[in-house]
């Protein structure tokens, strides 16, 4: 077996039951994850279905106001309007070549859901979504787009009817049907292999970032800025830039503060504030009570609302090679108007919290004379949701 | 009371262990003694008592609405330890939990407190083997039985690197009652019986829940049954529990007795 570990963080907790498929998918990884033909039909896939490679677009606009040189990285404009389907369909053509006929995958939102049908529909397999009774109710759009790809979305009641009861069933689905099925899972989070199988799929944003930039500025930017909830898209960009001298800021949900319930944090800072602990599959930081129960999380984006964090951003942040950071719901919200009314692009809120930090930040020089933004996603979705709180204001 | 005294007793009298587990602090912390005293009326020679986790992965619907309760109810490790120190009960208590509760209150304080309130063993769905040194150690160490399951899908090679590890009995998984069974679940249930090959106890569970279930699991060759969300069933209805609880004890444990 492969490390397993990322200094102190990761592993797999994992019941018994879910080893053998943990090992059978690790020795398909390092079967396929280095074959001409698995990256020949990956690169075709990601050029001419999910429409990379992504600009890296100087926002001139922005940069004059908050006076820095600031790129934004386009993954807003994949198909599907997110980084998500990068690792979507990385996963679903290993789990065709390893010979798996059925994708399971569970959602908050729906965002990694409709990534995963996108990927699942147009590779051949039969789709399973697991979804938060909850959720789905709340995020009916993203439901019905699934369904339209002919994906079958199971609303799930049990428990708190959201993404952790989500998992657990797609967990259950996996255990049950392990010998025809991949679970695919939508960040850099759960069990060893994911967290490096999914960076690896990520990684693609900044290997794209190093070559762009050294063509329009001939060198690196000093820093690089986006936001992480589990923390793919975070990984995706920072990770081929971990040996140079770029500073790496992970921007975290700082939600309504950095405040507690009894079972709930009002933030998802669980890189900046969170303790070592073991959640899904991982030892990381995660957001919990004196006792070891997990904490709900709270954020503005659904994207970033969760209790736990990459086993490896942990790790990079002990060794102090990322900055984590935290911006609050209204400070995104902001962020939101800013971008679209600066720049003419709506950026989704998760997005909206590396660009909120990029306009706090931006002055006292935390962030050097050249930063690249990583937009993760566009705003679209999130419509509704800003246009609900403004009319309560 | 040591496991394996327990299954050695029990093996002399030419009984299946019957191990009940239940929810601490599920519906109510005060419900908790009295039920634990149904199960053991009923004839429970093993208490396997769960400490209530807020992301139990590895539990159906059943067990983990009844963390929910359990929770809500005010349980921790505190008022877990506390609970089970003050329980008057002759059967060995296992200790079912998930990893970071332990992680968190501290690896050595957790285990001493299990010496110290009486729990023989621990059962932690969610740490394989591979991750289990440090654990594994301190129980060594402090005298408590660590007990690891296997699965139908453990390969032979797992199986044996998961027996050198055990200690008090080894937690088989059947596939009975699971979401997605296959209709050959006792040949699969049999088949991982047998590849189990140990003078270590064997326990089987996950979803058995009547006499026949279990009389076909006996008859597989199993040294213990493990029977949990019928139980917690009872307890979730509220209606007639203790009478109850004893009454599917008693009727399971007869098919245990084998003379």
């Amino acid at each position: 077996m492969s490390d397993t570990k990322y200094g102190k963080y990761g592993g797999q907790f994992v019941p018994e039951i879910l080893m053998p498929a943990l090992e059978e998918l690790e020795q398909g990884y390092e079967k396929y994850r280095n074959d001409p033909q698995f990256l020949e039909e990956l690169n075709y896939y990601l050029k001419d279905f999910a429409g990379r490679e992504t600009p890296l677009y100087h926002a001139r606009n922005l940069s004059k106001k908050y006076g820095t040189k600031i790129y934004l990285k386009r993954e807003d404009l994949v198909h599907g309007g997110a980084h998500k389907l990068n690792n979507t369909i990385g996963q679903a053509l290993l789990a065709k070549y390893m010979g798996k006929t059925r994708l399971v995958a569970e959602t908050g939102a729906g965002q990694h859901g409709t990534a995963t049908a996108m990927a699942g529909t147009n590779l051949g397999f039969e789709t399973h979504v697991y979804m938060g009774a909850k959720d789905t109710e709340r995020q009916r759009m993203n439901v019905y787009r699934m369904e339209i790809m002919g994906t079958e979305v199971h609303p799930v009641e049990s428990g708190s009817r959201t993404l952790k009861d989500a998992i657990n069933e797609a967990l259950r689905d996996w255990v049950s049907n392990v010998e025809n099925t991949h679970y695919l899972i939508g960040s850099v989070v759960g069990p060893h292999p994911y967290p490096m199988m999914v960076r690896d799929f990520q990684s693609v944003i900044g290997n794209e970032v190093k070559q762009q930039i050294m063509e329009k500025e001939g060198r690196y930017p000093d820093s690089i800025v986006a936001c992480t909830g589990g923390g793919s898209n975070a990984m995706g960009i920072f990770y081929p830039f971990i040996e140079e001298d770029v500073k790496l800021i992970a921007v975290e949900a700082g939600g309504k503060g950095m405040k507690y319930t009894k079972d709930a944090a009002l933030h998802s800072a669980s890189l900046s504030v969170g303790e070592d602990g073991v959640l899904q599959g991982a030892r990381t930081r995660i957001l919990q009570d004196e006792y070891g129960q997990i904490l709900e999380s709270s954020s503005i984006s659904a994207g970033l609302d969760y209790s736990g964090v990459g086993p490896e951003l942990a790790h990079l942040a002990d060794i102090g090679r990322l900055l984590p950071r935290v911006v609050n719901d209204d400070m995104a919200l902001e962020a939101f108007h800013e971008l679209s009314r600066v720049e003419g692009i709506i950026p989704a809120l998760e997005s909206s919290h590396a660009v909120a930090h990029v306009m706090e930040a931006a002055e006292s020089g935390e962030l050097g004379e050249l930063v690249v933004i990583n937009l993760s996603g566009r705003g679209d979705k999130d419509l509704e949701t800003v246009i609900g709180l403004e009319r309560r204001k | 009371m040591k496991l394996a005294d327990k299954f050695n007793e029990l093996k002399n009298r030419n009984e299946t262990a019957l191990l009940a587990y239940v929810c601490a602090g599920d519906p109510d912390i005060e419900s908790t003694p009295q039920i634990v005293d149904s199960l053991i009326r009923g004839g429970a020679d093993i208490i396997e008592l769960g400490l209530p986790f807020s992301d139990p992965v590895a539990d159906g619907p059943t067990i983990q609405a009844a963390s929910e309760r359990a929770l809500s109810a005010g349980m921790n490790p505190d008022r877990y330890f506390e609970l089970v120190a003050n329980l008057d009960v002759q059967v060995p208590l296992v200790c079912m939990t998930y990893y970071n509760l332990i992680y968190k209150r501290g690896i050595e304080r957790f285990v001493k407190d299990c010496v110290s309130s009486g729990i023989s063993g621990l059962i932690i769905p969610d740490l394989p083997a591979e991750e289990s040194n440090d654990l594994a150690n301190c129980c060594s160490q402090e005298g408590v039985d660590l007990i690891f399951l296997v699965a139908p899908v453990t390969t032979d090679e797992r199986i044996e690197m998961i027996l050198s590890k055990t200690s008090g009995f080894v937690y088989i998984v059947s596939r009975l009652g699971v979401t997605g069974t296959r209709s050959d679940v006792t040949a699969a249930t049999s088949d991982i019986i047998s590849r189990v090959r140990t003078d270590i106890p064997k326990a089987v569970g996950f979803g058995i829940s009547n006499a026949e279930q279990a009389a076909k699991i006996i008859a597989a060759g199993a040294d213990g049954v493990i029977v949990g969300s019928a139980f917690v069933d009872i307890i979730a209805s509220g209606n007639n529990v203790e009478k109850r609880l004893e009454d599917l004890t008693t009727e399971i444990k007869a098919v245990c007795r084998r003379d």
